[in-house]
């Protein structure tokens, strides 16, 4: 119970909203003790401890009270009731090159960013190098800050914060910026403070980054702890509250794939001459119960309905997945698929399984299209529908394929050093 | 806690090792010693102030001298050539009152919008923010340095010898000065969070203080011997009721260091009545009776901007 770093107890915080506050003082006069305003409560009553080393990773919804809660623990702001103890020294990243003077040099504003942090000039003295190499900003680094571009801000600031030498280091979603290589400089910093045995809490919309870096996670919805424990499973019950929370944003597939005409841009023969035009495309996941989305390893079920206006055995269906981005994750048809239909005059409807759906996270898009083996489009459907893949496991990455390991005994050499840890 | 943080020591043993514990309010006695700790950002913040004050600008700090020089040429023209005042050293008595006064009005007037202007970092990082406003006033203190070089330069200049004997009760008026600066700088820049008005009215209250502070007029001239041609010389201690004045009058007694110079005007000698002809425990006394009170202000600001800080963040 000792060995606490961070240790939050029945946290209250209240903000006052008040209806066209009255900042002048003629209006302060005139509705003295009349402001009409409204209680908000961005946390209720929150505990949470945090053990020394410890990583933990703190998910929420905007508004949900995650920087709030932070801004508690650094003490930028005061909570209403309830009190955060902190065992040693904390440097908070709430703002990356917050108190950055743009008129000043780098140089000097390392100084001042560090003394704003809690360093004294000889502490400063000692990591300057090393604050400079991290920004790898040596050339810039004796003119004016306001000269920088934004990486070059960032990466100053976040250059100063782990040269602090925290015991504790709080960060607030300042790691979605900076280039992608200069963000996995920071990941690896953020690892050595682990390995250093430094307390980390980490407030991220990122769900893989909980699952890389953090030992626990919990989640905050309302200012209220909604979840705790393994970050895998605390990712799962966060994306549950997103969708419960949002129903009209999480599943609008179905909707999207059945109403509104079909975009159809490079289609220009009218409907009636097609000779296969689609219709209704919906999905369902062979998974029990109701839940709505898919967990890595299961079948997705695409069902695609068709008009058939002239009996045809050139047709050929296509699936594509695309990812958030955009990106085709993978393109088929029935022809590669070995499927030859022949199809009579009228409606009809065709079921396509994908089965082990190895993405672990995220939503993902897919597209129906139909056409003639020869490539001529009848018709299209893009995005026919999207749908959600959730990651119960510990994996991470972008897909999962079921791995093993097993120890080669008689292939090591006598002598050798056995490093067993390689699994899970 | 501490019983418990000392009963740990396994991996424990880096020697720095504080418990900070957050809560609703923060005692004086902390807030006093999370200053002390954060004096080296003091030096900082009053070093940031100045660069970039004056950045960018060819004479740069020169201007710090060159501003209240041209302010002294000014007032010189009007009373001493315009409206005829034949007051010996005129420029040096006025000189003297100027000098603590600017730091004092500088010290107030940035000080008190010093949360609102610096709210970037106010809601962003922890750090003692009444600091901000002692920065302020630190900053005014290094002003206060540049124009003591120019005084002295005009002292020599002029041939005005300073009241040796009087000279370390400059740094004892000085030192209140920046107590009570601090003290109203911080109250007022947690004030002025809420209510904006503050930084407007601060002006104004600061250009009707000057006038009741004897600067551009002599003390025992113009006050004392006109309350008791009145009769009313035992209500003089309502004058005093403005901590600057006796401040102001330390620094005219040391520097422009004659109570009642002689003259001649229109070919008769004429004495000027400029000073009160106190001894120096009496000046002594009245400084320390406001450093007693600056001080005390100073506890009572502290104890209201933790009250108002708590809600900083929102406001801003």
């Amino acid at each position: 119970m000792s060995d606490f770093s961070v240790d939050v107890r029945d946290v209250s915080k209240r903000f006052r909203l008040a209806h066209g506050r009255h900042k002048s003082l003629k209006e302060k006069v005139i509705h003295r003790g009349r402001v009409p305003h409204e209680d908000f409560w961005a946390l209720k009553d929150f505990s949470l401890e945090v053990k020394e080393g410890e990583t933990v990773g703190i998910l929420g919804r905007n508004g949900s009270g995650k920087s709030t809660l932070l801004k508690c623990i650094c003490g930028v702001l005061q909570p209403t009731s309830g009190e955060v103890a902190v065992r040693g020294k904390l440097a908070g990243l709430l703002e990356l090159g917050a108190g950055f003077q743009p008129d000043l040099s780098g140089r000097e504003n390392i100084y001042l960013n560090g003394s704003l942090l809690g360093m004294t000039k000889r502490e400063i003295d000692k990591v300057f190098d090393a604050i400079v190499d991290f920004s790898e900003l040596d050339e810039f680094i004796d003119s004016a800050v306001k000269f920088y571009s934004s990486g070059m801000y960032v990466r100053l600031g976040f250059a100063v914060a782990v040269n602090v030498d925290p015991d504790i280091l709080v960060i607030d979603e300042v790691l979605a910026v900076g280039d992608e290589r200069f963000q996995r400089k920071c990941i690896d910093r953020i690892k050595q403070f682990q390995r250093e045995g430094r307390t980390i809490l980490l407030v991220t919309h990122s769900p893989d980054q909980v699952r890389t870096v953090c030992d626990r996670a919990v989640v905050l919805s309302h200012g209220v702890l909604v979840g705790e424990g393994e970050p895998g499973e605390v990712v799962r019950i966060f994306r549950e509250g997103l969708m419960e929370e949002a129903p009209g944003m999480a599943p609008p597939e179905p909707a999207a794939a059945t109403s509104g005409p079909p975009p159809m841009a490079s289609i220009d023969t009218p409907d009636a001459e097609r000779p296969v035009r689609l219709t209704e495309i919906s999905h369902s996941y062979a998974a029990d119960g109701d839940r709505p989305y898919l967990r890595t390893g299961e079948i997705l079920m695409l069902t695609v309905g068709f008009l058939t206006n002239i009996a045809s055995d050139d047709v050929v269906f296509s699936v594509e997945l695309r990812d958030d981005e955009s990106e085709v994750l993978m393109r088929t048809d029935t022809a590669i698929m070995g499927n030859t239909f022949s199809l009579p005059a009228g409606p009809g409807a065709l079921e396509i399984q994908l089965k082990n759906v190895p993405m672990l996270d995220g939503e993902f898009t897919y597209c129906i299209g139909v056409q003639s083996r020869g490539g001529v489009l009848y018709d299209v459907r893009d995005p026919a529908g999207t749908f959600e893949v959730m990651n119960s496991g510990k994996t991470t990455g972008s897909i999962f394929m079921p791995a093993e390991a097993t120890l080669l005994a008689a292939e090591i050499p006598a002598g050798a050093e056995l490093l067993p840890q390689q699994a899970s | 806690m501490a019983a418990e943080a000392a009963g740990f020591s396994a991996q424990e043993a880096r020697s720095n090792k504080i418990t900070r514990v957050v809560t609703p309010t923060i005692s004086v006695g902390q807030r006093l010693r999370e200053i002390w700790i954060s004096r080296e950002l003091l030096v900082y913040l009053v070093r940031t102030e100045i660069k970039v004050k004056y950045k960018n600008s060819a004479l740069g700090l020169v201007w710090s001298m060159i501003a209240p020089a041209m302010t002294l040429a000014i007032y010189f023209v009007v009373f001493q050539l315009v409206l005829g005042n034949r007051m010996p050293h005129f420029v040096i008595f006025l000189f003297a009152g100027l000098l603590v006064w600017n730091l004092f009005q500088l010290g107030v007037l940035t000080g008190t919008g010093v949360i609102v202007n610096n709210s970037a970092i106010v809601k962003k990082v922890a750090f003692p923010r009444e600091i901000l406003a002692l920065a302020a006033v630190g900053s005014a203190l290094v002003f206060f340095c540049f124009q003591a070089v120019v005084m002295a330069i005009f002292m020599v200049v002029l041939h005005v010898a300073p009241a040796v004997n009087y000279l370390p009760l400059l740094l004892l008026a000085l030192f209140t000065a920046m107590v009570l600066a601090c003290a109203l700088g911080v109250l007022l820049s947690a004030v002025n969070v809420y209510l904006r008005d503050m930084q407007h009215l601060i002006e104004v209250v600061l250009t009707a203080w000057f006038w009741a502070c004897p600067i551009v007029y002599a003390f025992q001239g113009n006050i004392a011997q006109k309350l008791a041609a009145k009769g009313w010389a035992q209500w003089t201690w309502v004058y005093f009721l403005n901590p600057m004045v006796p401040l102001v009058l330390t620094f005219q007694r040391a520097l422009y260091a004659q109570t009642s110079p002689t003259a001649i005007v229109a070919g008769k000698p004429t004495t000027f009545y400029v000073l009160p002809t106190w001894s120096w425990g009496t000046y002594a006394l009245l400084d320390l009776g406001v450093l007693a009170a600056s001080a005390v202000l100073f506890i009572i600001a502290l104890t209201v901007f933790g009250r108002l800080e708590g809600n900083f963040a929102e406001e801003l």
